[in-house]
């Protein structure tokens, strides 16, 4: 339980870690989160409205899933310990999410490219893997937030958050697409985001109480003088965002110039929900059972990777930003250049 | 079945999925790099239209590379987290820069290459192209410079039963890294080759001869009758530098259970690991050694010196003469496609129907190839995870067989679904390519990119 702060020299290199991992993640969940949200929103979309939904995804979402590798890759890379129990403890959900995603990606290319016949199969393809990959990753972050405890309660619970994770993902989406595209499939979106909001809200407020309930560490941590008054604009920040995002929901001006709004507070939401489990988390890589410290590899391979990052990370950011650029404004049609 | 067999399954069949796609992406993103450059500087519709086509294949081998590569990152930690714990030190880095160099690169400028034209200028797609070609290839220099490591490992200390670095450049360029790295992007550009040539002889034979496919023809066929023989002196020096390392490796793949002088090259045999023997051996007398040790009658150690640690001999055998018989058949039909295809004076139209039929199975003979070469040196690892140091069985995952079992079924019913839409779609848009003249003829019409 007790959490061993040794002052050894490299230290500092676990958490500058975990904090690039977080970061990764949290980018990811945001990146990859919007492209899957759009692949769940096309159920029931019009044929037309799915291609341009697929157009407005098409030149980002690979770019988006390497931030999961990432994820994952700092996970292996820096704290080799926690890597392999974490993914043993999730073996069956990691094997869903991958089928999910594989499907998905693949269907990205084949629904264009196969004979028109089988267009709607891999539209389904596109949609089941979409929503195998929001669900799986739900049920995965339900999982490590109760520490893999086993029973019904922490089950159904892990479904709700599946599903909530889903909605959430679905709201991003739509969020995108109020950006990316006009006309009818933009008030398909908000119809859509007003259908997904209830959902995200109970998600989180779920996901908010459980983590102390579960955890002595993260109750103590969280309700306790004066740290609550400091933590207070957290969730006050994630409240005020999501009504501010029901009520833009309401106004025609969510179609136009403001349209990118209801993607941003989604966005804060997320940060804030973020910074809100790295509190409750920290210093653990595995709550109340493993710390950064204990979990990472040797100070000569972090540092190696540590410089790698340095050059690499503000690299990867420059052409992101570029290859957002390239492609900024309403989406058009994709056609090879 | 026990969990670390079913572990290795699964591991094995998501492997070769994945490096299928790899396989042709790296040559295949060249290729259409050197096909942009020639639309450029000839200004010739017909390398536009060749790199259209192909865009889109490469679009579609590239997506299922990256899902099968994500499923990878995962399986480290799903199935052999013993691994990551003792080696996690060395391994972690060199994937770690796969992805921070290699990976996010080529991702972010796929987008760019693919959809971008109109939106940015024919240079800054040039340079998109080249940094997605350029990636792919970073991506192998750095995994195999891992697998390599896996096989002759170097550089590193062991305490407290963790590997640590002690040297990165030595880990990075340990001794069969070279060979290997060289071996598998030649490996990559022969795939190639062969698609290439294999597609465009599709297109021939069902009479949907567009105005590039005589031109990509040539392409494969120059490509495959270059490097073929390239790839053969590679692989014999890759070849010597496993006897040095990896002598039980050479052992199994030649079939040769008790060591020897002046050993003889097997044509055909059957291992036989009860008896330890071959049973209905064909061989031409010494030539092995010869091979191996450039003396004819040059000493082969036998399985026999490297009991209960040497692989399992009959893949290694079998999958060692598939992979240099197919290697044979890709030298008679490059150099012989080429000799034809010039006596008829380039036109692709009066080539002999057996060649283009002959072409077309050849298609994805590179697969075949370089799956059997892959087996060949990933079984000739074992037992070992780490060579001669660590395991495989030590490093194995604590996962129930069945949950192996049932993830395994789920994975190789998905995977063999994909490679079959994969080969039917390439074999369909080959066939289709009305729309995709369109598209070009509505380009030139309006003077510009359409974006």
């Amino acid at each position: 339980m007790n959490t061993t702060l040794t002052t050894a020299p490299g230290d500092w290199m676990p958490l500058v870690f975990m904090g690039l991992m977080g970061l990764s993640l949290l980018i990811y969940v945001v990146l990859d989160g919007y492209d899957l949200g759009v692949g769940l929103l096309m159920a029931g979309a019009s044929d037309a409205d799915k291609d341009r939904m697929v157009a407005s995804i098409g030149p980002f979402w690979d770019a988006n899933e390497t931030w999961l590798v990432l994820g994952v890759g700092i996970l292996l890379v820096a704290f080799p310990k926690a890597h392999g129990l974490i993914l043993q403890a999730l073996y069956l959900p990691v094997a869903l999410m991958l089928l999910g995603l594989m499907l998905r990606g693949v269907a990205f290319d084949f629904r264009v490219k196969a004979q028109t016949r089988w267009k709607p199969l891999w539209n389904r393809a596109f949609m089941i893997g979409s929503l195998l990959a929001a669900t799986s990753q739900g049920w995965m972050l339900a999982r490590y937030i109760t520490g893999f405890a086993e029973g019904w309660a922490y089950t159904a619970f892990a479904a709700v958050i599946a599903l909530a994770l889903a909605a959430a993902y679905a709201l991003l989406g739509a969020g995108w697409l109020l950006i990316k595209t006009e006309g009818d499939l933009q008030l398909l979106a908000r119809r859509r985001a007003k259908l997904a909001w209830p959902a995200v809200v109970l998600g989180l407020a779920l996901v908010s109480l459980a983590t102390p309930l579960v955890s002595p560490t993260v109750s103590a941590r969280w309700f306790r003088m004066p740290e609550l008054i400091a933590l207070l604009p957290i969730p006050l920040m994630t409240g005020l965002a999501l009504l501010a995002l029901r009520a833009l929901l309401n106004s025609h001006r969510v179609l136009g110039k403001l349209c990118w709004l209801p993607f941003a507070l989604m966005v804060m939401v997320m940060l804030m929900g973020f910074i809100g489990l790295a509190y409750s988390i920290y210093p653990y890589v595995m709550i109340d059972r493993m710390t950064v410290w204990q979990a990472a590899a040797a100070p000569k391979s972090l540092a190696i990777i540590l410089w790698g990052c340095a050059v690499t990370v503000p690299a990867i950011a420059i052409y992101t930003v570029f290859a957002y650029k390239v492609f900024w404004g309403k989406a058009g049609d994709l056609r090879y250049a | 079945m026990d969990a670390i067999v079913l572990a290795r399954m699964q591991f094995a069949a998501n492997i070769t999925f994945h490096i299928l796609f790899p396989t042709i992406n790296i040559a295949l993103a060249w290729m259409l790099l050197f096909f942009r450059w020639r639309w450029l500087s000839t200004h010739d519709a017909a390398w536009l239209a060749a790199y259209r086509f192909w865009t889109k294949v490469f679009a579609l081998s590239f997506a299922l590379g990256v899902v099968s590569g994500i499923t990878m990152s995962f399986q480290f930690g799903t199935n052999w987290p013993g691994y990551m714990e003792k080696a996690g030190n060395i391994a972690g880095p060199l994937l770690g820069y796969e992805v921070l160099t290699a990976f996010f690169l080529e991702a972010s400028f796929l987008g760019v290459m693919l959809f971008g034209h109109g939106k940015v200028s024919e240079r800054v797609h040039l340079a998109a192209t080249f940094l997605v070609a350029f990636g792919t290839t970073l991506s192998a220099f750095w995994i195999l410079s891992l697998n390599s490591w896996m096989q002759t490992p170097q550089g590193y200390e062991i305490i407290n039963g963790e590997f640590h670095a002690v040297s990165w450049l030595e880990i990075i360029f340990n001794p069969s890294f070279p060979y290997r790295l060289a071996h598998k992007l030649l490996a990559s550009a022969l795939t190639v080759a062969f698609v290439l040539a294999g597609v465009s002889a599709w297109q021939l034979l069902k009479g949907k001869v567009q105005n590039y496919t005589g031109r990509v023809l040539r392409v494969g066929l120059t490509l495959g009758a270059v490097l073929i023989p390239v790839q053969i002196l590679v692989g014999d020096m890759h070849g010597l530098n496993t006897l040095e390392h990896q002598p039980a490796k050479i052992a199994a793949m030649e079939g040769v259970w008790q060591t020897e002088a002046g050993a003889p090259l097997l044509l055909f045999a059957w291992p036989n690991e009860k008896t330890r023997s071959n049973d209905f051996a064909v061989g031409v007398p010494n030539l092995a050694s010869l091979i191996l040790t450039h003396k004819a009658d040059g000493v082969i150690k036998g399985l026999d010196e490297f009991k209960g640690a040497h692989p399992p001999v009959a893949p290694l055998f079998f999958g060692f003469r598939i992979m240099v018989g197919t290697g044979m058949l890709m030298l008679a039909f490059s150099w012989g496609g080429l000799w034809l295809y010039k006596r008829r004076g380039w036109v692709a139209e009066r080539l002999p129907r057996p060649l283009l039929i002959g072409l077309a199975m050849m298609s994805f003979s590179g697969w075949l190839a370089t799956v059997a070469g892959w087996y060949v040196t990933e079984i000739g690892r074992q037992p070992f995870i780490i060579y001669g140091l660590v395991r495989t069985s030590e490093v194995a995952s604590n996962v129930a067989a069945p949950t192996i079992a049932l993830t395994l079924a789920g994975y190789v019913t998905l995977y063999l679904a994909l490679i079959v839409a994969y080969v039917t779609v390439i074999k369909y848009m080959a066939e289709k390519p009305a729309e995709q003249m369109a598209t070009l003829d509505e380009q030139q019409k309006q003077g510009t990119a359409v974006a």
